[in-house]
């Protein structure tokens, strides 16, 4: 097995959905400039509602071709509702507040969904369904599985999808407008309440398609996976530039690759010392390198201006 | 007389515990080029931007073909005809020019109208036509002026509102932009002049009306107020 090329696979699943994930982010910051940290939480709600509604309809005998989609669609509604709720709830109201207030709201509604869905869920984990014979393939040295190819299809043909609505639709013009001057968007007759809410409303659908893939990727869905997964995508959209939808998505994809590799050698490495555990060690200092060196992010500008 | 397009009537505006205009009286009558001078702080711009509903008023009351518009947003006073040109400018500077002028067209349904409304617009100003697909950021100050006025003009507007068109540009570029305001204005337009370039705004407009610490201290015909000794005195540098 060749290893080099297996983590690149690895890591390039994984970035498919960080990418996802950090696109949600950075679509919120580069509009309102607020870390919507209780993203993370709409993932794992997003992962929890299409194996719920998978387990109902295999239970029903529709077909895995059949309620594969319908779960899909259930879960991106859900979370989109889900997306709008948290933005009228915890952000609207504190639109002109300092700074942290939206943080602390953002914080409390992390919790909030965390013991719902604790509540709802429970503490334990949930198996993903075997829908299909998972095939896997040997090129060079490396396995890569149906699923595997299939999160990173869909997640580059959602990528290109978002990219086309926000350059050329009227509705993505808007989004720009919005997030580079309010009031001068308000002159052009936009509703920018509305831009706002469709912004959380599209992020958060992304987040039901990634919290889907996770699940289907790793077997399972638990409560808590959202925490790891939204701090994890928050580093991706900083590496790449929060507010910059191409950072995201670049951010998304190396930070997988990173790690991946990472995890990989580290044992190697350190003699054995230290083992792929510390996996997660690498996003956070990726975070810590960016923010020391680069705060503006691989793609993103300069944001002195705006602070 | 016909009904005049704009009524403000005792309209008072504050924020931020400063009371920025009180208690002003204005009108304007269909096709009208009316001037709105004064010194900086004078309350100009809190006028125009209380008129596109950016602030709200604290009491008094603005008429608008014959409606009141107290109570509606800003978005919405879009597609009722009023166009708010911002003081500088205000253009979508990471988007194209191109993109600028649709943003205008936001509120309009109609693409096949909006593309000829496009194609109307490289025609007044060529110099953006030659640059659409650049970003309007790149532009110089006065073709970000041209984008501003193309833009709000976008919107199909019956009253257009400019706020200090001539802030920051060359004596040429001024020029233009003036013949610009003219020739729209003989086409028919409604039109509320913002400036501290008094001479210059008084030379366009038929009517104006000079303000001075949040009140209206003078009003009258343009020739009228060129010809008044205190508009000369502290508006024309004479």
């Amino acid at each position: 097995m060749n290893i080099f090329l297996q983590q690149i696979v690895n890591g390039l699943v994984q970035g498919s959905v960080y990418a996802l994930v950090a696109l949600g982010y950075t679509m919120v910051y580069g509009i309102l400039g607020l870390i919507n940290f209780a993203h993370g939480e709409v993932v794992m709600v997003g992962a929890m509602l299409s194996l719920s509604a998978l387990g109902v309809l295999l239970g029903w005998d529709i077909s895995p071709l059949m309620a594969l989609p319908i779960s899909i669609t259930i879960a991106m509604a859900g979370c989109m509702a889900l997306g709008y709720g948290i933005e009228r709830v915890a952000y609207r109201p504190l639109r002109h507040a300092p700074r942290l207030a939206p943080l602390i709201t953002a914080i409390g509604i992390s919790i909030l969904l965390q013991n719902l869905a604790m509540m709802i869920w429970g503490r334990g984990y949930h198996p993903f369904p075997v829908l299909f014979p998972n095939t896997t393939h040997t090129f060079g040295g490396a396995i890569i599985s149906d699923v595997q190819i299939a999160i990173v299809v869909l997640a580059l043909l959602i990528m290109a999808g978002l990219m086309t609505v926000v350059h050329h639709t009227r509705l993505g013009r808007s989004m720009r407008a919005v997030a580079e001057n309010q009031h001068t968007a308000q002159l052009m007759g936009v509703d920018i309440n509305r831009v706002i809410s469709i912004t959380f409303m599209l992020g958060s659908a992304l987040a039901a398609i990634a919290g889907l893939m996770v699940s289907a990727n790793y077997g399972l869905a638990h409560y808590y996976m959202g925490f790891m997964l939204g701090l994890k995508a928050f580093t991706a959209a900083v590496l790449g530039g929060i507010g910059n939808l191409r950072g995201a998505m670049l951010g998304g994809l190396l930070l997988g690759l990173i790690e991946s590799l990472g995890a990989g050698y580290i044992g190697g490495l350190t003699g054995g010392f230290l083992s792929s555990n510390y996996q997660d060690v690498f996003a956070f200092f990726v975070l810590i390198a960016v923010l020391v060196f680069r705060p503006s992010g691989l793609l993103g500008e300069r944001l002195a201006e705006r602070a | 007389m016909t009904d005049p397009l704009l009524q403000i009537r005792d309209l008072h505006v504050g924020y931020g515990g400063i009371r920025a205009v009180k208690g002003i009286h204005l009108d304007i009558a269909p096709g009208e080029l009316v001037a709105l001078i004064g010194n900086n702080g004078a309350g100009k711009t809190t006028t125009l931007k209380t008129l596109a509903g950016l602030l709200k008023p604290n009491s008094g009351e603005i008429r608008y073909d014959g409606n009141s518009l107290n109570g509606v947003a800003a978005h919405q006073r879009v597609s009722m005809g009023l166009a708010l040109v911002p003081e500088g400018r205000g253009i979508f500077a990471h988007l194209s020019v191109s993109e600028n002028l649709l943003m205008g067209a936001y509120s309009r349904g109609n693409s096949d109208e909006i593309a000829a409304d496009l194609t109307r617009m490289y025609a007044l100003f060529p110099r953006l036509h030659e640059r659409k697909q650049q970003l309007a950021g790149t532009l110089s100050g006065g073709e970000q002026q041209m984008v501003a006025m193309a833009r709000a003009l976008m919107s199909r507007p019956r009253l257009l509102m400019l706020d200090e068109p001539s802030m920051g540009l060359a004596p040429l570029m001024v020029k233009n932009i003036f013949q610009t305001v003219r020739d729209i204005s003989a086409q028919g337009m409604s039109i509320l002049l913002v400036e501290q370039n008094a001479k210059l705004a008084l030379q366009v407009a038929s009517r104006g009306y000079v303000m001075e610490s949040g009140a209206i201290a003078l009003s009258g015909t343009s020739k009228e107020l060129l010809e008044s000794a205190t508009v000369q005195r502290a508006y024309l540098g004479d």
